[in-house]
């Protein structure tokens, strides 16, 4: 009995080291995903990203209608990649909503005219405050939020081809 | 010479994705500290206890990435307006979660951090005292 008891340990050990063995080698999760999904959107108003374009505030997405809120910057190099993703998705006819984060009117500008607007609206968050509001933590990032303003998804990163489908599903959903 | 020079060229243009997204200033209490230094000592013992969501392995207080800077901002100005500290880091955890917070609260996936610690101790008196109980009352001595 006393024998066995010394052995303990060493189980113990045997096992902490199985666990953090196992651990290291699943594949880490890196995105800190916003807890703000199902959600109410917090309220918001902001100016125009650039001359010519509306700015956005909370009451665009309580029309009835579900719409994509992009978080995107002219910085972003992603957003480049996610550029023909966001018109093919606007070319369905899904209302996008972008907020350009601490971003200069005339780069943005820039950006639209060599990439292409698929914004019915873009607002321009200088402090990124309403990132933080939605629990967004990188650029690009895309929510869907339904007709009553209720955030229903979150993707996270640059919308690949593959993801359109998942989107407009989702967008489907909210309806 | 045009070697360095070429070589200059293409580490500008790594460069330069960079440094775009510090284009515009920082928000205004990204770097500035508060009037009252009382307010200030809170806003920064807050700030050492939440986490960069850009760099997570840093608090905002320590890291250097723009959005840090944003949500310092956010800090200070709360703090300023009258928030309690404990209300700023909660409206950041209903956001991203208790991962936002380095200083962990009880809730239902943390308790065993706070319980395991109190049963070793427990397990640690019981056996101590069956010990000592043993070598007063003259029993086997090692």
């Amino acid at each position: 009995m006393k024998r066995l008891l010394f052995f303990i340990p060493l189980a113990l050990f045997l096992f902490l080291a199985g666990l953090f063995a196992f651990q290291l080698t699943q594949p880490k999760d890196e995105f800190v995903r916003s807890t703000m999904v199902g959600k109410p959107l917090p309220d918001f108003e902001l100016d125009p990203a650039a001359p010519g374009l509306a700015g956005a505030s909370r009451e665009d997405f309580t029309t009835g209608q579900p719409k994509l809120l992009n978080i995107w910057a002219s910085w972003c190099v992603p957003c480049v990649a996610e550029a023909p993703q966001l018109e093919a998705l606007e070319a369905q006819g899904v209302d996008i909503i972008g907020v350009a984060i601490r971003d200069r009117p005339e780069d943005v500008a820039r950006f639209l005219e060599r990439y292409g607007n698929p914004y019915s609206r873009i607002g321009a968050d200088e402090i990124s405050e309403v990132q933080l509001e939605i629990g967004s933590s990188g650029v690009p990032e895309t929510f869907v939020i339904d007709g009553e303003g209720v955030i229903r998804y979150q993707h996270i990163g640059d919308i690949r081809v593959d993801d359109v489908p998942r989107l407009l599903e989702e967008l489907e959903k909210a309806s | 010479m045009r070697a360095l020079a070429l070589l200059l060229a293409c580490l500008a243009s790594i460069a330069a994705p960079a440094t775009a997204q510090q284009a515009m200033p920082p928000a205004p209490y990204a770097y500035t500290q508060l009037e009252d230094p009382a307010l200030e000592a809170e806003a920064r013992e807050l700030m050492l206890t939440l986490r960069c969501l850009k760099c997570q392995s840093q608090s905002i207080a320590d890291s250097d990435a723009p959005m840090a800077g944003d949500m310092r901002h956010q800090v200070r100005t709360r703090l300023l307006a009258g928030q309690q500290p404990g209300e700023i880091r909660a409206w950041l955890v209903d956001r991203y979660g208790d991962y936002v917070s380095y200083s962990p609260e009880v809730s239902e996936t943390t308790w065993p951090l706070f319980a395991v610690p109190v049963l070793l101790l427990l397990l640690v008196g019981v056996v101590l005292l069956r010990r000592l109980g043993r070598q007063a009352s003259g029993g086997e001595v090692t």
